[in-house]
């Protein structure tokens, strides 16, 4: 395969295989939905997907990505389009296996922050979009995975704001705000994979992308990292993978 | 919400926005125009989760003060709009108790409506119908105005009863430079403009111009419709029909 991987493609790959056929996934637009599409062009062709603006089982067509969660491009051979509050009420039901997002800032409980840079939320030193559908793809899909670059100022102790619930506190604190079901159960980055530990639900490293070191994913993460019993290695992306990935993006309007 | 947001900020037509996001969309960035207004401290964001923010006219809609909920706990967006929980009175468990909101007015476009209102809506369906339930006074501005008994052929189709709706505008394209499902793709050439005229020149110089020549000059949405031109519409819905065969 030609040319280096960039690492958004790393992302897209990486989060694909997270993803197995015959479930159904809340995808963000952007990387999650490249991910997502992947994922369904690949090795889970019943993998329902399901987007904010009111989409449910689309077909993203190579070449035409959406760049809007309610566009026509994001309903291409969709099955149903039922209006976004039913959308995210099939979510509260308990039907979506996963949430698949992005997110500005993260800290070592999973939490996520894309509403506001500073500790006063009234007057912010930037202002973020905010949480669209982001806090409800946390709170309410059965397992959420985070796809995210892997930066020091992103990977923070504590976020400025919990827009999007991970495991909050730690422990059981999810459970004991109302969250009855669901939690961050992967972030999957441009260095590694990471899970949570089953007790205290802090952030740990489960796998090293090729190549890289648990002291480079240490240096770049602004909190302490445990790790999995048996870290892995992941398999370098695939020239399989990568053409069909490029080929959904050929504009590289995601993959930069 | 999107470009109109931002124009609406830099009109200086809004003090308080009420929304779950705002962006044009991902690849125009975080709003410049918004952190403009909002970290200046002149225009305030209120943001709900969007589950929530549906909830809380659907509760209108319903005409019950409030509905339970299983979004939005533990996350600190509960103070911001200041959303109580409550116990659920049968088993004890923690619930969001998400706040009706009835707007003054609500603002809608339609596909295909009746002089009586009734109006249909092809694709996505969006939050409109619960909407315009929950708003005092609707205005609903439709791509087209159908015969009564084109309505009554397909009563299955009819999302707002007119009986809700308290006036009705016909504009084609009225949407424009957005999408309409079926009828013309969303224009981000334009987006793409708007945003680079911002980075170049700034928030207020950028969007005071672009204020003066396609909301403040335009006599009618026909002048308006013009400065696109109509080459440009076409690809538009060009773009629609082959996006969605056989509407």
């Amino acid at each position: 395969m030609s040319g280096a991987v960039t690492p958004s493609e790393l992302l897209a790959v990486m989060g694909s295989r997270q993803l197995s056929d015959d479930t159904t996934v809340f995808a963000g637009v952007g990387v999650p939905l490249l991910a997502a599409a992947l994922a369904q062009q690949r090795h889970a062709p019943r993998l329902t997907m399901v987007i904010e603006g009111g989409i449910i089982g689309p077909q993203i067509r190579p070449g035409r990505l959406p760049v809007s969660t309610n566009e026509m491009r994001a309903a291409h051979r969709a099955q149903m389009l039922p209006g976004i509050t039913d959308t995210f009420l099939f979510a509260q039901r308990g039907f979506l296996d996963y949430g698949f997002m992005g997110g500005a800032q993260i800290d070592q409980y999973g939490n996520i922050n894309t509403s506001v840079v500073g500790t006063d939320y009234w007057k912010p030193k930037v202002r973020l979009p905010g949480t669209g559908g982001a806090n409800d793809i946390a709170s309410l899909c059965r397992e959420v995975i985070i796809l995210t670059a892997h930066e020091k100022r992103r990977f923070v102790p504590r976020v400025d704001f919990v827009t999007s619930p991970g495991w909050l506190g730690g422990s059981d604190a999810r459970r004991r705000a109302g969250l009855l079901f669901g939690g961050v159960s992967r972030v999957v980055t441009t260095l590694g994979v990471f899970g949570f530990e089953p007790a205290t639900r802090r952030m740990r490293i489960e796998a090293t992308h090729p190549g890289v070191t648990t002291e480079q994913i240490r240096e770049n993460t602004g909190f302490p990292l445990g790790e999995a019993e048996r870290v892995t290695v992941t398999e370098p992306p695939s020239d399989d993978e990568l053409s069909m990935l490029r080929a959904l993006d050929p504009e590289r309007r995601f993959l930069g | 919400m999107c470009t109109e947001g931002e124009l609406m900020m830099a009109a200086g037509a809004v003090r308080r926005v009420v929304t779950a996001w705002m962006s044009i969309g991902l690849p125009w960035g975080v709003s410049k125009v918004m952190r403009h207004h909002v970290e200046s401290g002149t225009v305030v964001l209120e943001e709900w989760s969007h589950l929530a923010f549906g909830l809380r006219f659907r509760a209108a809609a319903m005409g019950v003060p409030f509905l339970p909920a299983l979004t939005m706990l533990g996350s600190d967006l509960m103070s911001v709009g200041g959303m109580k929980t409550l116990q659920d009175p049968y088993t004890g468990e923690t619930l969001a108790a998400v706040p009706a909101l009835f707007p003054d007015v609500a603002l809608l476009h339609v596909s295909r409506a009746d002089r009586f209102g009734n109006c249909q809506i092809d694709g996505y369906p969006h939050m409109d119908a619960d909407m315009a339930r929950a708003a005092t006074t609707v205005i609903v501005t439709t791509e087209e105005l159908v015969t009564e008994d084109e309505i009554r052929r397909r009563p299955d189709r009819t999302v707002i009863p007119g009986f809700l709706v308290d006036a009705l505008v016909l504009q084609p394209f009225g949407a424009y430079p957005h999408e309409v499902w079926g009828r013309y793709h969303a224009d981000f050439e334009h987006f793409a403009t708007y945003t680079a005229d911002i980075d170049a020149r700034g928030v207020t110089t950028a969007v005071g111009d672009y204020l003066a020549r396609y909301v403040h000059a335009p006599a009618t949405f026909e002048e308006y419709l013009e400065l696109f031109g109509g080459e440009q519409l076409k690809r538009a819905q060009d773009a629609a029909k082959d996006l969605v065969p056989g509407l």
